[in-house]
């Protein structure tokens, strides 16, 4: 064999088998309720987390409103009907009471989490980031608590949020996305079993990113967690968001909900790394990932940013989204979607202009490889009193290869002549003569598409926190492994 | 140093080389010259390691090594430099970012440390000032929207950065204007040692009167059909190819 065919058994090795790194499955005793999803489901779920009457009402509406409704089919997705008897909706790690300090976590689930790259110990963590930790259905733990609570942020899981400040879920659960939005947000509302909440006083800046880890770990469960996040007036937080799940041959189901509400002059930056399962290179398992996240700029010059890097899930649907109805409001969406293998993603952004003068971004950099199938869809609506609002849309697709697809749905609703809207679009390949180029430089090819990649997704990634940035690159990299050549 | 003995190569199923033979050793400038599609960029594919070309017989060892068995970054980390005929446009990629990694890469296989960022960023400075080029320029994107003598220019500073043992410069002075030529060929030859050897392709004299060769070769149908000293380059310049051409049509 020659030196070349050495090289290319070698990457044809890499490339097959490189694994996604999160894949483990950590051994912990669960306590979890048979499958299938039934209005007793929901009383269960609701009974197990010991909830007042008040959020079993919730739970149970949204059932109902759930049973009328179908899955949506207009999304440029390919899914395999999901049979939503067979799912699990409610898994949790079995502990004996309720974890007061570290010492009484399970050393399984912190190794878990150690593993993962994230530290629930509040000594080791010097960089100065607050975690609330969801393993499958639960919270199971949130750092920094303390801290925060000295300026009087609450950050928390919802159970607690739910018992320890019922007016604030009573005025805001359900405000932005109410149940009856969507399908998925309806059986979010009647099984969601924990998240985040988080509540930013008037006039704070939260000192340090908040941020919530979200970890699939049983086989055969969904996942479905809500986070809710209020920014008092003249208040500011920077969110995190990370995802990953063990690797396993059936796909599983996560069907997340975010809101948050801005008040005046208050500003949340929200940003996601997304990195379910992605199922394998023949398109063997994987995360479903249905996801409703909205948010509502309220106040006068109120200001949501959702920054995303999306690389993992067999399937995406998602669409984080700003209504602007506070005057000056602004909303943006900087988004990096990278489907490989057999992956589909129909993701994009919907602004809504209500309040005058309001001003929305949307840069949207889709990166597709081997047969995967990658969407843009976006929506951006003005509405009558929303004068002089402003709307710029860039949305870039860059193709790996020539079996895979990518697509751009944008809509646009104006309904006002004094707004200014424009949209960009721009489709490129990475050719094989400047991976050539790089070779004979002496960059490889994996590091020459890293750096072709990075360098395209980079006005997106630079809107990340620092940290996430360096994580976010290293992932496109991988994700794209193999690709090209 | 480069030892081309025998080679044919073919690009889908066409013979483009028909038995090419060339050494060069080191501080050898070599000039190969011939007709529009005599193989001439092929050549220079071949020794950069373009995966296109089939090499259907014959060899080219590199310092005793075989070169072919090399991938394409291994090659140029021994110390290949291609100058491209055409350079390729990268956008997105920062001509900081690309060098940053393709010096570093090189010293790597070395077995040396990456540079420091501030060390790396004095090394472009002092090259940019050895080849005459434009500050802008490698503030951009890798060769995007770069004018045609830009592009040429910037393969040249490439080159300075990289220090390569064996430098293969097809057509560098095609689309430089007059004072770019002066300034490109200045360039290669500051970058001239006693260890280190050029070939350049070029179609015209003029490159040869700043860049002097050692050895002026024509390339014709797929065969260095012809070697001499520079006066044969003049000699071209004067007759054109039709004197040769038939001898072997
Ligand atoms: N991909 C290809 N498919 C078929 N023929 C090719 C291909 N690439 C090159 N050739 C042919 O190979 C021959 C040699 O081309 P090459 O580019 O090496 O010529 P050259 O000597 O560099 O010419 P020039 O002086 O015009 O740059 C030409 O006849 C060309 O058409
Ligand atoms: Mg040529």
């Amino acid at each position: 064999m020659s030196n070349k065919e050495k090289d290319q058994e070698q990457i044809l090795r890499d490339v097959t088998q490189t694994d996604y790194k999160y894949g483990f499955v950590t051994d912990i005793e669960n306590d979890m309720i048979p499958k299938g999803l039934s209005e007793e489901t929901v009383r269960l779920i609701s009974a197990k987390k010991n909830e007042p009457e008040w959020m079993l009402e919730f739970r149970l509406k949204a059932y109902q409103q759930f049973l009328k409704m179908e899955m949506p089919k207009w999304a440029h997705l390919n899914i395999p009907e999901i049979d939503l008897q067979e799912v699990i909706y409610y898994s949790a790690p079995k502990e004996k009471k309720e974890v007061k300090s570290l010492d009484e976590v399970d050393p399984e689930l912190l190794a878990t989490f150690e593993k993962l790259g994230i530290s629930l110990d509040e000594q080791k963590r010097l960089s100065g980031i607050a975690v609330d930790a969801v393993i499958d259905s639960v919270s199971v733990k949130t750092t920094f608590k303390e801290t925060l609570g000295e300026m009087g942020i609450i950050f928390c899981s919802f159970s607690e949020a739910i018992k320890d400040h019922p007016d604030l879920i009573k005025k805001y659960l359900g405000a932005v996305v109410p149940p009856s939005d969507n399908y998925f947000a309806a059986l979010n509302s009647a099984v969601f079993s924990d998240g985040s909440f988080c509540y930013i006083p008037k006039g704070v800046r939260c000192p340090m990113e908040l941020s919530t880890y979200f970890r699939i770990n049983a086989a055969n469960t969904g996942q479905f967690e809500r986070t809710l996040i209020v920014a008092d007036d003249e208040s500011y937080v920077s969110y995190l968001e990370g995802c990953t799940a063990p690797q396993r041959d059936e796909n599983q189901l996560h069907a997340a909900i975010v809101e948050i509400i801005v008040e005046k002059e208050a500003e949340v930056k929200y940003s996601t790394v997304q990195n379910w399962y992605p199922g394998d290179k023949n398109g063997v398992g994987g995360i479903y990932n249905f996801v409703t996240k909205r948010g509502i700029c309220r106040g006068e010059s109120s200001k949501i940013s959702w920054t995303q890097v999306e690389t993992g899930s067999a399937v995406t649907w998602k669409y984080p989204s700003c209504i602007l109805k506070g005057d000056n409001s602004v909303g943006e969406f900087y988004s990096v979607a990278v489907t490989n293998n057999h992956q589909q993603a129909d993701t994009g952004s919907k602004m809504i202009h209500i309040g005058k003068n309001s001003k929305s971004t949307i840069i949207s950099k889709g990166i597709s490889a081997g047969f995967s199938q990658n969407s843009y869809r976006g929506l951006v609506k003005v509405l009558k009193g929303a004068k002089e609002s402003r709307n710029y849309s860039q949305c870039d697709s860059l193709l790996l290869g020539d079996k895979c697809g990518a697509h751009t749905f944008p809509y646009l609703e104006v309904d006002n002549r004094s707004a200014i809207v424009e949209h960009e679009a721009t489709t490129s390949k990475i050719s094989e003569d400047q991976i050539f180029y790089c070779n004979q430089r002496g960059i490889k090819t994996e590091d020459a598409i890293g750096l072709i990649v990075n360098g395209y997704a980079k006005e997106v990634l630079n809107k990340l926190p620092m940290e996430f940035a360096v994580e976010a690159q290293k992932l496109l990299q991988v994700s794209l492994e193999g690709s090209v050549g | 140093m480069l030892k081309i003995e025998n080679l044919h190569a073919s690009i889908n199923g066409k013979e483009i080389l028909k038995g090419v033979n060339l050494e060069i050793n080191p501080g050898e400038v070599h000039a190969i010259m011939g007709p529009n599609g005599a193989g001439k960029s092929t050549l220079s594919s071949i020794i950069a390691g373009k995966e296109i070309y089939e090499v259907t017989a014959g060899k080219i060892t590199f310092d005793g090594i075989n070169l072919l068995e090399l991938a394409p970054e291994e090659r140029a980390c021994a110390g290949v430099f291609m100058g491209f005929q055409y350079p390729i446009e990268i956008p997105g990629v920062s001509m900081v970012n690309f060098m940053r990694t393709a010096v570093n890469e090189h010293r790597k296989y070395r077995g040396q440390e990456p540079l420091l960022a501030a060390d790396f960023l004095k090394l472009m400075r002092d090259k940019k000032a050895l080849v005459e080029i434009d500050s802008k320029l490698t503030n951009r994107s890798v060769n995007e929207g770069f004018s045609g003598g830009e592009k040429k220019k910037n393969e040249i500073f490439q080159m300075a950065m990289l220090e390569p043992k064996l430098a293969v410069l097809d057509e560098t002075d095609s689309g430089l204007d007059i004072d770019a030529l002066r300034i490109v060929a200045n360039g290669v030859n500051k970058l001239k040692t006693k260890d280190n050897a050029t070939i350049v392709i070029t179609h015209y004299q003029r490159l040869l009167d700043y860049i002097v060769p050692d050895f002026v070769h024509v390339l014709y149908q797929g065969k260095i059909v012809k070697t001499a000293g520079k006066e044969l380059a003049l000699e071209l310049e004067d007759k054109g190819y039709d004197w040769i051409k038939k001898q072997f049509d």
